[in-house]
């Protein structure tokens, strides 16, 4: 009884557009959905770091490679804001991470793909970065406030991942024909896994009405990859490259592109680990965090006796 | 608090102050073993465009909060009192500076 009148209170919130906030009472379920939602957020930020990181050191000039840092420099920094307001709603960030390493956790499926020349680090600011940001600016609008504060934050940084990477396409598609035969190829083997990453059709979206009713998610799957592709063709254009869709078209009546069928069972075989490239990063943050135990140990021994020197002094 | 098995760091939350002459706002939390590598990491994931001018790091299990539950009635008594307000007095037209 008291719980359902708290539900009412709690809806009626959200209808009116106010924020929860991790102290707020809120339906176990809608915890449980935005652990869910945010700690895989937080997953794909980092995980997202192996497929760049790839090419720091071969990136072509000083310039590139400074712009390449930087930018998965904020991809950490995103991956630590979500964590922190994951820990809002009462999980330890070390769960989150035992998750992951356990497979219990997903992320993106993008990143499970591999970064074969320099022009895949071009598409991946411009197509990868490029979806996140049309689902991430929905995000931003979501109800919980500590996810809601994230997202506003990521979404300022998002953008200058987008433009260095077009950069990196145009200065290719304006290159030697070998250049731009690159550029191409990248954008042929990016292009399906980035119009996929943004979810399945709505149609066979599980869970999707709550976290409609919740504002968890303000807009389906479809609707989001459909501004990202009206957004993306004329981009594509400009740089006079050729989207891999034969089935591509514009729509005068609606005024937006349709696009062909997705291969679905892709998706879902690269979530389900079967990606060319899953098990090489899950392997890599496995090991990472078991590397780093050593100097999370010495640091706190290290506070510890800091600690007990200022007592004693 | 701490074992030898976990090694996760403490939590801290931070405060930035943007620029001078203005509060510290809060802006999140980070892990670290001590208040100093609390700041540095504060910096590092907070202030990557130059966010702010000064950080605060505060160990989050020292912060003490209200609870939203009794928000109503922990804040009612300052609705009653309308005269704390400027708007609650009249003052005749023609006397200037009030
Ligand atoms: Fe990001
Ligand atoms: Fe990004």
């Amino acid at each position: 009884m008291e719980d359902l009148k708290r539900l009412e209170e709690f809806q009626a919130k959200i209808d009116k557009g106010l924020k929860i906030e991790p102290k707020d009472w809120m339906p176990e379920k809608y915890r449980l959905q935005l652990i869910r939602m945010m700690s895989q957020h937080a997953h794909s930020e980092i995980v997202g770091m192996l497929p760049e990181g790839n090419w720091i050191t071969r990136a072509p000039s000083l310039r590139r490679k400074a712009i390449l840092l930087s930018k998965v420099q904020d991809e950490a920094g995103h991956g630590l804001y979500l964590y922190s307001a994951a820990e809002t709603l009462g999980i330890d960030r070390k769960e989150l991470l035992n998750q992951l390493h356990t497979g219990k956790a997903k992320y993106s499926s993008i990143f499970n793909y591999p970064t074969l020349t320099w022009a895949d680090i071009g598409a991946i600011g411009w197509l990868v970065d490029g979806a996140a940001i049309m689902n991430q600016t929905m995000l931003a609008r979501g109800s919980y406030g500590p996810y809601s504060r994230a997202m506003v934050k990521i979404c300022k940084e998002e953008s200058f991942h987008n433009r260095q990477g077009y950069e990196i396409m145009l200065s290719l598609c304006n290159g030697t024909p070998e250049q731009k035969e690159m550029a191409q190829d990248s954008l042929n083997r990016w292009w399906w896994p980035s119009i996929s990453m943004l979810g399945p059709s709505d149609a066979e979206s599980v869970n999707s009405d709550d976290l409609m009713k919740w504002k968890v998610k303000l807009e389906s799957n479809d609707a989001i990859r459909q501004r990202f592709i009206d957004r993306t063709v004329p981009q594509a254009d400009f740089l006079g490259l050729t989207i891999p869709d034969k089935d591509l078209k514009f729509n005068t009546e609606t005024g937006h592109y349709e696009h062909g069928p997705i291969n679905w069972d892709e998706f879902f075989n690269v979530i389900k680990g079967n990606g060319p490239c899953n098990k090489e990063r899950l392997q890599t943050r496995v090991d990472a965090d078991r590397n780093g135990q050593w100097v999370r140990e010495a640091a706190l021994a290290y506070a510890k006796k800091r600690k007990e020197q200022e007592v004693t002094a | 608090m701490t074992n030898t098995t976990d090694t996760q760091w403490p939590l801290w939350e931070v405060f930035i102050q943007a620029n001078p002459g203005i509060s510290h706002k809060h802006v999140g939390n980070v892990h670290a073993a001590d208040a100093e590598m609390a700041i540095q990491n504060a910096r590092d994931v907070y202030t990557r465009r130059s966010e702010g001018i000064s950080i605060w790091v505060v160990p989050s299990n020292q912060i003490s909060a209200s609870s939203p539950e009794d928000m109503g009635s922990f804040f009612e008594p300052s609705n009653d009192k309308p005269y704390r307000h400027p708007t609650f007095y009249k003052i005749p037209e023609g006397v200037k500076h009030l």
